[in-house]
C-alpha cells in the first residue's frame, strides 16, 4: 500500500517536471532566432492569430503572442525594462498607448508606409503608435419608441427629455472612459461633469451587463436608447444566436453629433517597444497590419472600420451608411483618461 | 523559509503602502471608499451565510443518515466548485435573458413582474451573492464533510445514548467539533468572495477589487491601488485572528482510543424526500441548471467551436493544475506540521501571513511575484555576464517557474487550511509517543502524521487543482508566449462576449475538474469506512 502512494507520487513529480521542461524550452528558444517578432496584444481576436499566420507565410518571420490586458502588459513591460523581449505592443484603445508613451516604453518609428496607411488623427502626432482599426461609441434606438429626429448629440443625453430611458454600461468601460474624455476635451470638466450627471440622471437603470446586453435590454424595453460600440453591434447582429440577429431590425444605429466635431471614435492601435529586439520586424508586423490585406481582413471577420483609406467596410457597417467622424487626435484621449474617470466617480456614474 | 518565500510577493505589495504620496487617494476617500467598503462587506455576509447553509446541510445528510441517492450526491455536490464565479455569472444573465423559459414562466406567474425587472433583479448585488454561494459553498461542503466522517461515533452517539435529537447532536457536538474546519472553509469562501473580478464588474458592482484595479490603471496611481489592497488585507487578517482568539486553547480531537466511523441512520419517508431535496438544490442550481445552460450554447456554436487545439489547452490546463497542487500540498504540509512540532506566536502569525495572497486579485499577486523574479534574474545575469560572459536575460520571469511559483502563493490558504484543521483534529499523544520512541520528526511525519492525513492532503490538493484550473488574471499576465489554457481561452471568448463559443473550453474546465473529485471522492469514502 504505502509503497503504491509513494511510486504514484514519485510518477506525478516526473510528469509535472517533464511538462514545465517541455513548456519552458519551447518559448526559450524562439526568442533567441532572428527571424522572430514578440507580440504583447489586448487584442484576443481570432482575426488577428489568422492575419499573424498570413504575415509569417509571407514574410518568413515568426510571430509568438502574448494576450492579456493592456494594463497588466504595460506594467509587465515596465518590470522587464531593458531585458523585455517583446517587440510590439498592441492595445483597443489609443489611451493605453498613450500611457505606454508616457512611461517611456515606446519608441518612434516611421515609414512611408504606415505615413500613407495611417491618417494623422489615427496615430501619435511623434510616431510612437499607430491606429490599426476604428470603432464608433455609437447610439441605438427602438425603432418602435424613438423617432431618430429626436436624435442629436451626446451632449443632448443630458436633457431631462431622456429621463428613465438611457441604457448605458459602467464607468469601468474603457470606451465610456474615452467618449467622456472628448466631451471634457472640447467642454472642460466643469460641464463634463454636469453632463454626466444628467445623464446618470436618465439612466433607465444603474448600468450593468455588456454593451450586447444594453442593445437587448432596448429591444426588451426597459429604456429606449443605449450607448454602445458599433464593434459590438458588428459582433450582435451576425451571431450565433438567431434572436441576437433579429435585433437588427428592431434597433437603429445613429451616429451623434454629425453638425458639428462628428461621432466619438476610438482606436486599436500597436506601438514598437522602447527596448525592442527585434525592432525591424515589429516595423515589418506593424507595416503589415496596417496595409490592404490586413485591413481588409479586419474590417470583413471583424466588424472593425478599418484605418487605411479606401478599404472596403463589412457589410453590416455599410448598412449603417457613411457618417462624420471625430477628428480629434486620439493621444488627447489618454492624456484626459484619468480625469475623465474622476469625473465618472464625482457623478456617482458607478 | 516556505513563508519567507511565500510572503515576499506580499511583502512587495505592502510596501508600496509606504511609497510617496499618493495623489488620487484624497478623491477616492471622498468619492467612491466608503461605495467598496460598504459592497464587499454585504457580498461577504451574504454569501458566507448563504454558503454555510447550503454547504452544512448537506454535508450532515450525508455523512450522519443513509437516503435515497446519498451515494451520488457525496461526490456530486462537490461539482459547482469546478465553475468559476465569472462562468457562472454570464451563464445565470444567459438563464434569464428575455424569452428564455425561466424568466417568461416566472412573468406568468406573477403577472406584475416584467421580464426585463425579473433580470435586473438577477444581475445584481444580490443576485451576484446567490451565484458566487452557489460555486463557492463546496469549500465548506468538502472540508465539514471529511470532518464530520472522520469524527469517532463515539461521540456521536453518546450524545444520542444522552437524550439528545438529532438537531442538537448537529448543533451542539457534531459542528463545534467541526469549527475549526468549517471556519477554514468559510474563510476561503470569504477570501474568494473579495478578489473576484469578473462577476462582479460583469453586474457593475463597485468592489474592493474593481477598485483596485480602477485606482492603479486609469488613475494611474498604483499607491493609491496598493492601500486599498492594504485595507483589504487588513479586513482579512483580523477576520482571522479573530476566528483564533475565539477558538482559544481548545483541542478538537476527540481523545477517543477506538476509532470506529459512526453508523449513518436510515431515515423516514418524509425525512428522505426532505434530505435529497435539500442536497439536491444546490447541485440543481450550482451546477445542472449552469452546465445545461453552456451546452446548449456549445450546441450552438457547434463544429466551428472544437478543433485540436483543445488537446493542447486541456494538456497545459492539467500539468499546470497538478504542478501547483502537489507544491502547495507539500508547502502547507511543511508549514502546517512547523506550526505543530513548536508553536512558538512567531511562527503562528507567519502561516497567517502565507495564506493572505488568497484574498488578493490575482493581478495584484501576479506583479508582486514579478518583481521579485525580475529582480533574481537582473542578478543571475549579470552574475553569469562576468563570471561566464554568458549572458541569460530574464531566464525565469516568463516561464512557467514562475506562473507555478505564483499558484502556489495564490493558493497556499486552500491548501494550508484544511491541512492545519487536519492537523488539529489528529490527536497530540500519537505524535508524542512516536517522538518518545526516539522517532525523528520528520520520520514521525511520514510514518505516523502522513497516513492519518491521507485524506486531508488529497482534498487539499483538489481544492488547488481546481482552484488553477479556472484561475484567470494571473495566468494570463505570467505565462510564456503562445501558452494558452482552458481558463484564458474561455475568458477571451467570454470578454469578446462569444458565449457561445466560450462555452466549448468553459465545459471542458468543469469536465477536467471531474477526474480529481470523482478520484477524491473515492478515497474520502474508502478512508471513512476502511482505516
Amino acid at each position: 500500500m504505502k509503497c503504491f502512494t509513494r511510486a504514484r507520487l514519485w510518477m506525478a513529480v516526473g510528469v509535472v517536471i517533464l511538462a514545465a521542461c517541455s513548456g519552458d524550452g519551447g518559448s526559450d528558444g524562439a526568442s533567441e532566432d532572428a527571424g522572430v517578432v514578440n507580440v504583447y496584444s489586448h487584442r484576443h481576436y481570432d482575426t488577428d492569430q489568422e492575419l499573424f499566420r498570413r504575415f509569417t507565410e509571407s514574410t518568413g518571420i515568426r510571430v509568438n503572442v502574448q494576450t492579456a490586458s493592456a494594463d497588466e502588459l504595460i506594467t509587465r513591460l515596465e518590470t522587464e525594462g531593458a531585458d523585455t523581449r517583446a517587440d510590439l505592443l498592441v492595445t483597443v484603445d489609443a489611451g493605453r498607448l498613450q500611457r505606454a508613451k508616457v512611461r517611456g516604453l515606446l519608441r518612434a518609428v516611421s515609414s512611408e508606409t504606415l505615413q500613407t496607411n495611417v491618417p494623422d488623427h489615427l496615430r501619435d502626432p511623434d510616431g510612437f503608435w499607430y491606429g490599426l482599426t476604428q470603432r464608433g461609441r455609437v447610439i441605438v434606438y427602438s425603432k418602435d419608441r424613438v423617432s431618430p429626429e429626436d436624435l442629436s448629440t451626446y451632449e443632448d443625453l443630458a436633457d431631462p427629455k431622456w429621463r428613465g430611458k438611457i441604457l448605458v454600461r459602467s464607468s469601468e468601460n474603457i470606451y465610456n472612459q474615452s467618449l467622456l474624455a472628448s466631451i471634457i476635451a472640447v467642454h472642460g470638466d466643469e460641464k463634463a461633469e454636469r453632463w454626466a450627471e444628467g445623464v446618470v440622471q436618465n439612466m433607465a437603470r444603474t448600468p450593468q451587463g455588456s454593451d450586447r446586453d444594453q442593445v437587448r435590454d432596448v429591444a426588451a424595453g426597459v429604456g429606449d436608447i443605449a450607448i454602445v460600440n458599433t464593434y459590438y453591434l458588428g459582433l450582435l447582429f451576425n451571431g450565433e444566436d438567431e434572436r441576437d440577429r433579429a435585433l437588427a431590425d428592431k434597433v437603429g444605429v445613429f451616429f451623434p453629433n454629425q453638425g458639428d466635431r462628428g461621432a466619438h471614435m476610438n482606436v486599436s492601435g500597436a506601438g514598437v517597444t522602447a527596448h525592442s529586439p527585434n525592432p525591424e520586424n515589429a516595423l515589418r508586423l506593424l507595416e503589415f497590419l496596417t496595409d490592404t490585406e490586413a485591413q481588409t481582413g479586419y474590417a470583413e471577420a471583424n466588424y472593425e472600420y478599418p484605418v487605411k483609406p479606401g478599404i472596403e467596410w463589412a457589410e453590416t457597417l455599410t448598412g449603417w451608411g457613411e457618417f462624420r467622424a471625430d477628428t480629434l487626435n486620439l493621444s488627447v484621449l489618454g492624456e484626459l483618461n484619468a480625469r475623465a474617470v474622476m469625473v465618472f466617480d464625482r457623478a456617482g456614474w458607478r | 523559509m516556505v513563508v519567507a518565500l511565500t510572503s515576499l510577493p506580499l511583502v512587495v505589495i505592502l510596501f508600496g503602502v509606504f511609497g510617496r504620496g499618493s495623489p488620487m487617494w484624497g478623491h477616492l476617500v471622498d468619492t467612491v471608499l466608503l461605495v467598496y467598503v460598504g459592497n464587499s462587506a454585504i457580498l461577504m455576509l451574504g454569501v458566507g451565510v448563504l454558503s454555510l447553509v447550503i454547504g452544512l446541510a448537506p454535508a450532515w445528510l450525508v455523512s450522519a443518515y443513509d437516503f435515497p441517492g446519498r451515494r451520488t450526491f457525496e461526490w456530486a455536490l462537490v461539482l459547482p466548485l469546478a465553475i468559476p464565479t465569472y462562468i457562472i455569472a454570464y451563464t445565470y444573465a444567459g438563464v434569464f435573458e428575455y424569452d428564455a423559459l425561466l424568466p417568461s414562466a416566472l412573468s406568468a406567474v406573477w403577472p406584475d413582474m416584467e421580464v426585463w425587472r425579473i433580470r435586473a433583479a438577477v444581475m445584481s448585488r444580490e443576485g451576484a451573492m446567490v451565484m458566487m454561494a452557489l460555486v463557492l459553498y463546496p469549500y465548506i461542503y468538502v472540508i465539514a464533510r471529511a470532518s464530520f466522517l472522520r469524527q469517532s461515533s463515539t461521540v456521536l452517539e453518546m450524545a444520542r445514548t444522552l437524550g439528545r435529537g438529532p438537531w442538537d447532536t448537529f448543533f451542539r457536538v457534531a459542528l463545534p467539533m467541526s469549527r475549526p474546519a468549517v471556519a477554514g472553509g468559510l474563510t476561503l469562501v470569504l477570501m474568494e468572495v473579495l478578489n473576484d473580478y469578473g462577476a462582479v464588474k460583469y453586474f457593475g458592482i463597485p468592489t474592493f477589487t474593481t477598485g483596485i484595479f480602477r485606482a492603479w490603471f486609469p488613475l494611474n496611481d498604483p499607491i493609491a491601488a496598493m492601500r486599498l489592497s492594504g485595507i483589504l488585507l487588513l479586513f482579512v487578517f483580523t477576520l482571522i485572528v479573530f476566528e483564533r482568539l475565539q477558538r482559544g486553547r481548545a483541542r478538537f480531537d476527540d481523545g477517543a482510543r477506538g476509532y470506529r466511523p459512526a453508523v449513518r441512520r436510515a431515515l423516514g419517508v418524509r425525512g428522505r424526500w426532505l434530505a435529497a431535496s435539500v442536497c439536491l438544490l444546490p447541485l440543481a442550481l450550482g451546477f445542472l441548471v449552469p452546465v445545461a445552460k453552456l451546452a446548449t450554447w456549445a450546441g450552438q456554436a457547434g463544429s466551428r467551436a472544437l478543433d485540436v487545439r483543445f488537446l493542447g489547452l486541456i494538456l497545459n490546463s492539467f500539468s499546470l493544475a497538478l504542478a501547483a497542487a502537489l507544491i502547495a500540498v507539500f508547502g502547507a504540509l511543511l508549514i502546517g506540521y512547523a506550526a505543530r512540532l513548536s508553536p512558538t506566536p512567531l511562527l503562528r502569525l507567519a502561516s497567517r501571513v502565507s495564506v493572505l495572497g488568497y484574498s488578493i486579485p490575482g493581478a495584484v499577486v501576479a506583479v508582486g511575484v514579478f518583481i521579485p523574479f525580475v529582480w533574481m534574474d537582473r542578478r543571475l545575469n549579470a552574475f553569469m555576464t562576468a563570471a561566464f560572459d554568458a549572458p541569460t536575460g530574464l531566464l525565469l520571469s516568463g516561464t512557467l517557474v514562475a506562473l507555478i511559483f505564483a499558484y502556489v502563493v495564490r493558493f497556499m490558504a486552500v491548501a494550508l487550511n484544511p491541512i492545519e484543521a487536519g492537523f488539529k483534529r489528529l490527536c497530540g499523544n500519537l505524535d508524542d509517543t512516536s517522538r518518545s520512541l526516539g522517532v525523528p520528526p520528520l520520520k514521525t511525519l511520514w510514518k505516523v502524521d502522513l497516513p492519518l492525513l491521507r485524506g486531508t492532503l488529497i482534498s487539499a490538493a483538489l481544492l488547488v487543482f481546481v482552484d488553477v484550473l479556472k484561475e484567470l488574471p494571473l495566468t494570463l499576465i505570467l505565462r510564456p508566449f503562445n501558452f494558452d489554457t482552458l481558463a484564458t481561452r474561455a475568458f477571451q471568448l467570454a470578454t469578446d462576449e462569444q458565449l457561445a463559443r466560450s462555452a466549448v473550453p468553459a465545459l471542458l474546465i468543469i469536465l477536467v475538474g471531474l477526474v480529481p473529485v470523482i478520484l477524491l471522492n473515492k478515497l474520502i469514502g474508502g478512508g471513512g469506512k476502511g482505516s
